[in-house]
């Protein structure tokens, strides 16, 4: 059954699809979960949902109110479409020099922007954003970096839709950004499939993102226990950008620029396994489509054209 | 036959500016070791005044986090290549992420 009563009523039951010329060998295969055929286009509709409801059952949020989230990313926009619906009020903070699509796409969901200093970057939109909830403190901030229910969102449908479709399942692998993907599946999973191996795919950016980091004062998101995690693997710009085209050129699959580091790692344990002579059934996640990310240069010209154009970008 | 590590622009102060070192050792606690008598304070800023890695720093060996590895014992071979990052997250909303980390930023 297709039919569903509303599209909020539409998020998850994604396909499942076989890669076939990507699979390594006949024992060896790899699936891809096609997030992007969400709602907004992302994985992000499962938590923005799942955030939502959970706001609402605890009280938090009722018609009229309004959601404060500094974010230009997924999350924003999926956030923005569920609020259009649940008829509450968004207001995303973002610097001024995110690109055009973010803002006409968010614009269309009936966000409303405002603009920090282009010149501070996200540090300053973060930093409205907090004094803004100040001067607002009956605005809801979802903080999707420690909101259980983003993890959950997963742990209770995309987990259980992935055992239920691929029950010889050996290897997950997903992004690292909140966390959320991997400890929601990952824990489903654990759970039910034993010697299972949940891996993480984190971007590594180009060195001008890095630039500015101090290593006494990171970030790791509240969510995140490394103990659901089997491996970790750091996925450079270049490797990135060729598994992405090599996903469209080889299976016609035309997905954003994490999913090109999540299908490294996963080819990358494919691979182990073969080398092992042990079956393996390795199923990612496909978080988005391509669609947001033409104007960031990564699909024209040579890799190496790419790498150049990405230098900087939090293409993830 | 050597480790290259690739060193982040924040902690380049302890390398003369080079982005690409190179040290020797059969572990990461081995080659942190080694690097030190190279460039004096690296090993420092990685490693807590307990001996484990530092939390927002993250070490991976050809790609892979050695905190999966054995952290500081993770093995090591000549040939490999070691990459130091300050811990970051990506995905979606790395726009927040990285507004995070850099707002709490202390140079120096």
């Amino acid at each position: 059954m297709a039919r569903y009563e509303s599209l909020l009523d539409a998020c998850g039951e994604t396909p499942l699809v076989g890669l076939p010329r990507l699979s390594p060998s006949p024992e060896v295969r790899l699936w891809a979960k096609l997030e992007d055929r969400n709602p907004t286009g992302s994985i992000k509709d499962r938590p923005a949902l799942w955030m939502i409801r959970a706001a609402e059952s605890a009280g938090h949020l009722t018609p009229g109110d309004t959601i404060l989230e500094p974010t230009s990313g997924n999350t924003g926009i999926a956030l923005a479409m569920v609020a259009k619906l649940r008829g509450y009020r968004i207001v995303c903070v973002m610097p001024e020099n995110v690109s055009a699509e973010r803002i006409q796409l968010l614009r269309m969901y009936g966000a409303e922007i405002i603009f920090s200093p282009g010149a501070g970057g996200s540090n300053a939109a973060v930093a409205m954003a907090r004094q803004i909830a100040v001067d607002h403190p009956d605005w809801v901030m979802l903080n999707q970096y420690a909101n259980e229910a983003n993890a959950r969102a997963h742990y209770e449908s995309t987990g259980p839709e992935l055992l239920r479709d691929l029950p010889t399942i050996t290897h997950f692998v997903a992004g690292l950004g909140t966390t959320g993907t991997l400890m929601g599946i990952g824990r489903f999973l654990r759970e039910k499939v034993p010697g299972i191996e949940i891996i993480a795919a984190e971007p590594r950016y180009g060195e001008l993102v890095y630039g500015l980091r101090n290593i006494d004062e990171g970030f790791v998101p509240e969510l995140y226990d490394p103990a659901v995690l089997s491996r970790r693997f750091s996925v450079g710009t270049r490797d990135s950008v060729l598994r992405t085209r090599q996903m469209l050129e080889v299976e016609g699959l035309f997905v954003g620029l994490s999913t090109g580091a999540i299908l490294h790692a996963a080819l990358g344990v494919a691979h182990e396994a073969v080398k092992a002579g042990r079956p393996a059934d390795v199923a990612f996640v496909v978080a988005d489509g391509g669609w947001k990310y033409l104007s960031t240069g990564a699909y024209d010209g040579t890799l190496a054209d790419a790498e150049n154009a990405l230098e900087g970008q939090l293409w993830a | 036959m050597a480790i290259q590590v690739r060193v982040p622009t924040i902690l380049r102060s302890y390398t003369g500016g080079e982005k690409l070192i190179t040290g020797s050792g059969d572990t990461i606690a081995a080659l942190l070791l080694d690097l030190d008598a190279s460039h004096p304070g690296l090993r420092e800023r990685l490693i807590t005044p307990e001996g484990g890695l530092h939390r927002f720093v993250n070490v991976y060996i050809n790609d892979e986090d050695v905190r999966f590895l054995g952290a500081l014992d993770a093995k090591v071979n000549d040939g490999d290549t070691v990459t130091i990052l300050p811990a970051v997250a990506g995905g979606a909303s790395g726009l927040l992420m990285l507004a995070a980390t850099a707002s709490h930023r202390r140079l120096g």
